[in-house]
């Protein structure tokens, strides 16, 4: 079927399988930083947002995101390139697979969250596993880029 | 995962009808974060999201919920926390992480009885009351006794009673399925214990409901009830935990929800 979505601001006509996931449909399109990890809704390693909201795109059907403003890392380069500079200043980057998807989330949580608790931020970051770093490197560098006090 | 012959969005609750009932294997897509586990082939799949069923509003009496409202909206409500306190928040906080709760619907909950369900638990707790197109409104309870029947779930509403209601859950880590849960609400002194996760869907604990709507609602009175609800709930056994360990710890999490509408 032939759909169109709108991605990092920009309108696709695409052709899909009826049952397609958008991780599949934003890969077809060239966004190859959305990637399948888990693939059982747990990792958080596909999330990207719609509307502004962060979402597993191996679990939303792409028609789902027809008529919605779909966002991946490579529409918020500036902003990503910008927190990724603070995660390598904290020694929280290793091998980077999960970092597109962790990327994401934080961008959002900066959105919606002002000022946030170290609990408010462990809890928005649960749905995003990193099997290198332990988490601290990360954390301190969250708090960092949002300027925790 | 599904695979499925057609895609269809009606934009009207009618059409989405009528295009669900025409077919055996027609079926509803709501969040579908569980049906794409399985392999279930569909014919037309009948897909939510052009209907306008996400959002949360109030009126004088009741608050109404689409059903394509997401977790994270019903986690996130104002709406919700004035009318209701913590207790939706608290049913949906710990289900994977926030990109998941952005996903699974009220509507794909309820409509598919999941025994492991939070939410459900939380608004049995509630008064709450279904809207399916074919069958009309009723009680939540009702379409949880209900045996199964091709319907499309729009509309949840939540009667505004001013009820004092708490949630807990028992889960082996912070963001896995419950193995056991527990609400209760406390409408001016008429009390409701519900429990799921047993792990078979949640249920009244009736004997105990009716004891401490009875009795003043002091801490030795809750201890007995407590009791009570272990001894009247069916619990079983499955891969996450046994019979008699939820039957021992129904009692921690009866009590310590009791404590919060005390």
């Amino acid at each position: 079927m032939l759909v169109e979505l709108k991605v990092n601001g920009r309108k696709h006509k695409i052709d899909i399988e009826p049952e397609e996931q958008l991780v599949d449909t934003l890969r077809k399109i060239g966004n190859l930083s959305v990637k399948r990890g888990c693939d059982t809704g747990c990792c958080g390693l596909c999330s990207v947002w719609i509307d502004k909201n962060p979402t597993l795109s191996c679990a939303t059907l792409t028609v789902r995101a027809i008529n919605k403003e779909i966002t991946t890392i490579e529409g918020l380069s500036k902003e990503a390139e910008e927190f990724a500079k603070v995660l390598i200043a904290e020694g929280a980057e290793q091998c980077g697979f999960c970092s597109p998807g962790f990327i994401m989330t934080v961008l959002a949580m900066k959105n919606e969250l002002e000022n946030p608790t170290e609990e408010e931020i462990v809890h928005y970051l649960s749905g995003n596993l990193c099997r290198c770093t332990g988490y601290m490197g990360q954390l301190r560098a969250i708090k960092t880029y949002m300027g925790v006090k | 995962m599904f695979t499925v012959m057609e895609m269809i969005q009606p934009t009207t609750v009618e059409e989405a009808y009528e295009i669900l009932t025409k077919r055996k294997n027609n079926h509803v897509i709501g969040g579908s974060a569980w049906l794409r586990m399985g392999s279930k082939r569909i014919g037309s799949a009948v897909e939510l999201s052009q209907l306008d069923l996400d959002y949360i509003k109030e009126d004088k009496n009741y608050v109404e919920i689409g059903a394509m409202t997401t977790f994270r909206s019903l986690e996130t409500s104002k709406v919700l926390s004035d009318n209701f306190g913590k207790i939706i928040k608290d049913s949906v906080k710990y289900i994977i992480g926030v990109q998941f709760r952005n996903v699974v619907t009220i509507g794909g909950t309820i409509f598919s009885k999941f025994g492991f369900s939070d939410l459900i638990v939380a608004l049995l707790a509630l008064d709450t009351q279904v809207e399916l197109v074919g069958c009309g409104r009723m009680s939540l309870q009702d379409f949880l006794n209900k045996g199964y029947e091709k319907d499309l779930l729009t509309k949840v509403y939540i009667k505004k009673n001013n009820n004092k209601a708490s949630y807990k859950s028992l889960r082996n880590a912070q963001s896995d399925y419950a193995l056991l849960n527990v609400a209760v609400s406390n409408n001016e002194g008429n009390v409701k214990i519900y429990v799921g996760a047993r792990p078979q869907i949640g249920t009244l604990a009736l004997k105990a409901s009716e004891f401490l709507s009875n009795n003043e609602l002091t801490e030795e009175n809750i201890e007995i009830a407590a009791n009570m609800v272990s001894e009247e709930v069916v619990f079983g056994t499955n891969l996450k935990a046994t019979k008699e360990y939820r039957t021992l710890m129904s009692k921690v999490l009866v009590k310590r929800a009791l404590m919060e509408v005390k």
